[in-house]
């Protein structure tokens, strides 16, 4: 999140998009409805299915899932064909005037630069003119055909009201009902938030459906300010704190990238990875990256990471570079590929359940039966742990070598946690761990400890990176956290704590392995992740921020980019609102990005973490085009969208292994989006053993609309069976007008929508719904389309996976 | 202002009291008594942070006998201000749950049930076994003769269940060993 929770409460309107924030953030929805009650604010819910968070809304807009690129693209022409945007924001503070190569094309759905054979494009045709001394060119009159606002208006100007009804299913009269109420938000004096999840990120244009939000929030100058911002509502316990940890193949600890095969040594790798700029007034912030990336070899590796070995660097794994949509990715996707081939011998599977969470889960259940072995932490055992003996699996066939150890529960053991605001806290050891159960974090150290004997005591292959393992004789998480928050280890400070990003040093005097924890814990304040404290300003109080809680990555700011909350001179474009403000001498209110003066007494621009340092209306940094674009989900109900003659993205991570229908292919017209329950968590292994939990939510249902039941002669309550061409599933018809058919270039589309919390290892509740859904990927994050693919559905004659029966006799009887 | 639990209750009892019981002749005593029997009675409170989603509620146990006894929302926590949803609601339960796994299981080569081993007997087996594989099939070059210095075939899906610390020594584990096919929870 851009900003945090509290702040959701500052909004005039609010866009909940690809997410179903009342039942899956249950606790985070009394902030919209603090906005709506107190500020008298919008709440708009856009998403295939009326929820909880839609009977709260002050309007509900169903949509096709993996329309929304078309939704947005919608309203960004409407902000741009009726000035919707907040004109001194886009000047000052986004790219809208840089000028654009020439080269740069974009035709019949395609961007220049593209190759169809290896699914990447040369992006060299995408790039900023620059002069002789390569600052990027601009034009600050925005007429230039080049630029990028008039590129902006261009791209968009396809996006008309028709097509996008066409496409999306949402009415004419919908559509703009929502693009008034939200581009209203485009002046000094108001904020509009967009908030999304899961729903907007699992789709092959998952990033792309993002970026239309950073484009909008530009436009409209809701980025940096009270009540507005980009909030990913993030899904998982501490998912913000493992990610900025980066249990992740593509990066190292506080977002370093991977180093790659063409990058040999430290100094290539800082070369390759550092970004430059020469405009004056951008900060530039990732120019710290070799201070970050020597500080975490020398926490990694310790008194054995010195400068005449570069520090260890070449211990480090290296990735291959990717030359393909394919190459160089080592997500879950090609690694269940790549095991599904017998290419894998063994592993790791810690507090995660693939059998029932990852798509196309018949591939992944079979894909572990040709592992050797396998080493599980768990708390419960589920479809994962217990793959070997699961539906259709002859254990006496199967060779693989289960480790399962037993894992504690967090009221078990101490840590810290990052929530989606990006604040840390610290949770306490309740009671010692149950039965022989042990923290993860002390298995791995035990594991590892074993294994560093075995290579000093036997060697082996490469084992520098082991033995020679800054590493641990026991799980102590106060001690870890202070490595991860860094200390000074050379120099005069040595042994001291670093206090923040300016402690960093590129030359071995400073150890820490994750540089954006730096701050964390200090010799003067202890560990603030400890914080409880209430204490507030009053211009803190007015919008919510609680500095001396916890403590918030980076540098304990609350709200990113505060400093486009202000004019040139410092001041908040709306002083009822302030979240930082200068008082002539120095800032006052939230941290701001970087300490800077403001603009017109010298400052740097707002957007440190940019390499130009303004935000990027038109950005060359993802894989897949620098301006959003409609194309299709893989599977899709129709053959041509309208928009270009490319019907599904160019550039998305297709798994040869994973059979797709083809478009509006007839066996299987129906699309099918998946969806979590407040009663469950994801796979469901922990919440599925609750008795109140389960009672609440007892069994696989699929929900659809009156008309498609009456279609396919299906009644509330009757068992059905969903098939897509990759598997079949068993699950209770739920009838409901809580589901639309929808409109789709003249011809009714239906949509169905199912949980997937539901697993063989609970008996007669039904079995994984992801044996639908198909692994293709975005092509930025790797990320599956959980979220559209195509099913058919019809009336079972009998079932295995329910206890279909119980239920029908507890209905009789309630 | 901190207010204990006993004081809250005289309070909330004594307004309820006025309205409802005083009626009856029943003084909020009636709470204080009641209070005084509750499980949590003389319990130590212990703070910790909901393992669902990431507001990361706060909640308190409520820890007796070194057993956590309750579990409830912890009003200190300026988001969740106390409130719990469903899941967060049943902590208690959670933790105390007797289907968790309580001791290492192993299931060997095309058996059919799992065994129970030891701590050392699976550390030591596995570590073994790690090392094994990994000798034998590092990748030192690639296909272009490029320095790779990477064990492909073994992974690591991990969990965003970990807090900071155990995710920051897995990762670092991990990367030793030369894992490049690595995962978790925010890919899916």
């Amino acid at each position: 999140m851009t900003n945090s929770w509290i702040d959701i409460k500052n909004t005039d309107c609010c866009l909940i998009i690809g997410s179903n924030a009342a039942e899956h953030h249950p606790i985070c929805f009394k902030w919209v409805l603090k906005a709506k009650e107190e500020r008298g604010a919008q709440i708009i819910h856009v998403d295939p299915k009326f929820s909880r968070t839609s009977a709260r809304s002050d309007f509900h807009v169903p949509l096709r899932s993996g329309t929304d690129i078309a939704f947005m693209g919608g309203m960004i022409n409407y902000i741009l064909t009726k000035e919707k945007y907040f004109k001194e924001y886009v000047n000052e503070y986004t790219n809208a005037s840089f000028l654009v190569n020439p080269g740069f094309s974009f035709n019949n759905g395609v961007f220049s630069g593209y190759n169809a054979k290896t699914r990447i494009y040369d992006k060299s045709s995408w790039q900023f003119q620059k002069d002789e001394k390569g600052v990027i060119k601009r034009d600050t009159s925005l007429k230039n055909p080049n630029c990028v606002f008039q590129l902006l208006k261009k791209h968009y100007s396809r996006y008309t009201l028709d097509k996008v009804s066409a496409t999306t299913g949402v009415s004419k009269d919908n559509l703009l009902r929502v693009f008034e109420a939200y581009t209203a938000t485009g002046t000094r004096d108001k904020a509009g938030t967009i908030l999304y999840a899961l729903g907007w990120t699992q789709h092959t244009v998952g990033v792309q459906n993002i970026r239309t939000s950073g484009i909008i929030q530009l436009l409209l100058g809701n980025t940096g300010v009270a009540g507005g911002g980009v909030n990913a509502l993030r899904g998982e316990p501490n998912v913000q704190g493992t990610t900025d940890h980066c249990i992740l193949y593509n990066v190292l600890p506080g977002y370093l990238p991977l180093p790659r095969a063409n990058m040999p040594t430290l100094e290539e790798y800082n070369k390759k990875t550092t970004p430059v700029t020469h405009i004056p007034e951008s900060v530039n912030w990732w120019q710290h990256r070799p201070k970050y990336m020597t500080s975490y070899l020398k926490g990694y590796f310790g008194k054995y990471a010195t400068k005449e070995n570069d520090f260890g660097y070449s211990w480090l794994p290296k990735g291959d570079v990717a030359k393909s949509e394919r190459e160089g990715d080592y997500s879950c996707l090609y690694c269940y590929e790549k095991m599904a081939k017998g290419e894998i011998k063994g592993g790791s599977i810690w507090a995660h359940n693939p059998c029932q969470s990852i798509p196309n889960s018949n591939n992944v259940r079979q894909a572990l039966t040709n592992l050797d072995f396998l080493y599980i932490a768990e708390v419960h055992q589920n479809e994962t742990t217990d793959f070997w003996h699961g539906p259709g699996m002859d254990p006496k066939k199967i060779k693989t070598e289960v480790f399962l150890f037993p894992s504690c529960h967090r009221l078990e053991k101490e840590g810290s946690i990052s929530s989606s605001q990006r604040m840390i806290g610290w949770h306490y050891q309740a009671a010692k761990p149950k039965g022989k159960s042990k923290a993860m974090g002390q298995i791995m150290i035990e594991i590892m400890n074993e294994l560093i004997d075995l290579y000093k005591s036997e060697g082996g292959v490469h084992k520098e990176p082991i033995v020679n393992l800054n590493w641990y004789k026991k799980y102590d998480a106060e001690a870890i956290a202070k490595r991860i928050n860094g200390y000074h280890v050379g120099g005069e400070k040595k042994g001291k704590l670093l206090t923040g990003f300016g402690d960093f040093a590129a030359d071995g005097t400073t150890a820490a392995l994750n540089w954006l924890y730096a701050g964390s814990i200090t010799d003067e304040d202890g560990n603030r992740l400890k914080r409880t404290g209430l204490a507030q300003t009053p211009m803190q109080k007015k919008v919510g921020i609680f500095p001396n809680y916890g403590w918030t990555w980076p540098m304990n700011r609350w709200i990113l980019y505060n400093r486009a909350s202000v004019d040139k001179n410092g001041q908040p474009w709306d002083p009822s609102r302030a979240i930082i403000r200068w008082d002539g001498a120095k800032w006052e209110g939230d941290v701001p990005d970087g300490g800077y003066p403001p603009m017109a007494k010298g400052g740097k621009n707002p957007f440190i973490m940019l390499p130009d340092g303004l935000g990027q209306l038109y950005g060359t940094g993802l894989v897949d085009g620098p301006f959003p674009e409609h194309y299709e989900p893989t599977e899709t109900p129709i053959t041509n969208h309208g928009f270009s003659g490319q019907l599904t993205s160019p550039c998305s991570k297709i798994i040869p292994t994973d059979k797709i229908a083809p478009p509006a292919d007839p066996r299987y017209p129906i699309v099918l989006t998946t969806y979590s329950l407040t009663e469950h968590w994801c796979g469901g292994s922990e919440t599925r053993m609750v008795p109140s939990l389960l009672e609440a939510e007892p069994q696989l249902y699929v929900e659809m609309s009156h008309e498609l039941a009456k279609e396919k002669g299906i009644k509330n309550g009757d068992p059905v069976i969903l098939e897509s061409i990759r598997g079949r599933c068993e699950a209770v018809a739920m009838v409901t007008v809580r589901i639309v058919p929808f409109k789709i270039q003249g011809k009714t589309v239906h949509l169905v929508g199912m949980p997937f919390a539901f697993g063989w290892t609970k008996p007669g509740i039904g079995d994984a719904t992801n044996r639908l859904t198909l692994y293709t990927g975005d092509p930025n994050t790797s990320i599956p389309e959980y979220k559209a693919c195509q099913v058919n559905i019809r009336k079972a004659d009998k079932v295995t996976e329910l206890s279909y029966e119980e239920i029908k006799v507890e209905e009789h009887h309630g | 202002m901190k207010v204990t639990r006993r004081e809250l209750l005289k309070v909330a009892g004594a307004g309820a009291g006025a309205l409802a019981l005083g009626g009856l002749g029943v003084s909020y005593l009636v709470t204080e008594s009641y209070a005084k029997d509750l499980k949590i009675k003389g319990a130590k409170e212990v703070r910790s942070i909901c393992p669902f989603c990431a507001v990361s509620c706060r909640f308190i146990a409520h820890v007796k006998g070194g057993k956590v006894v309750s579990t409830e929302g912890d009003p200190g926590y300026p988001i969740s201000e106390g409130a719990l949803c469903a899941k967060g609601a049943t902590m208690n339960s959670m933790v105390n749950s007797d289907h968790r796994v309580l001791k290492p299981l192993y299931r060997a080569p095309y058996s059919e049930k799992w065994e129970e081993k030891s701590w050392s007997w699976m550390i030591e087996n596995l570590a073994k076994k790690i090392k094994e594989t990994r000798d034998k099939t590092f990748t030192v070059k690639n296909a272009e003769g490029q320095v790779v210095n990477r064990l492909e075939t073994m992974f690591h899906m991990g969990s965003s269940q970990m807090s900071n610390e155990e995710a920051s020594v897995v990762v670092q584990a991990m990367r030793a060993m030369g894992i490049v096919y690595m995962d978790h929870q925010a890919r899916i």
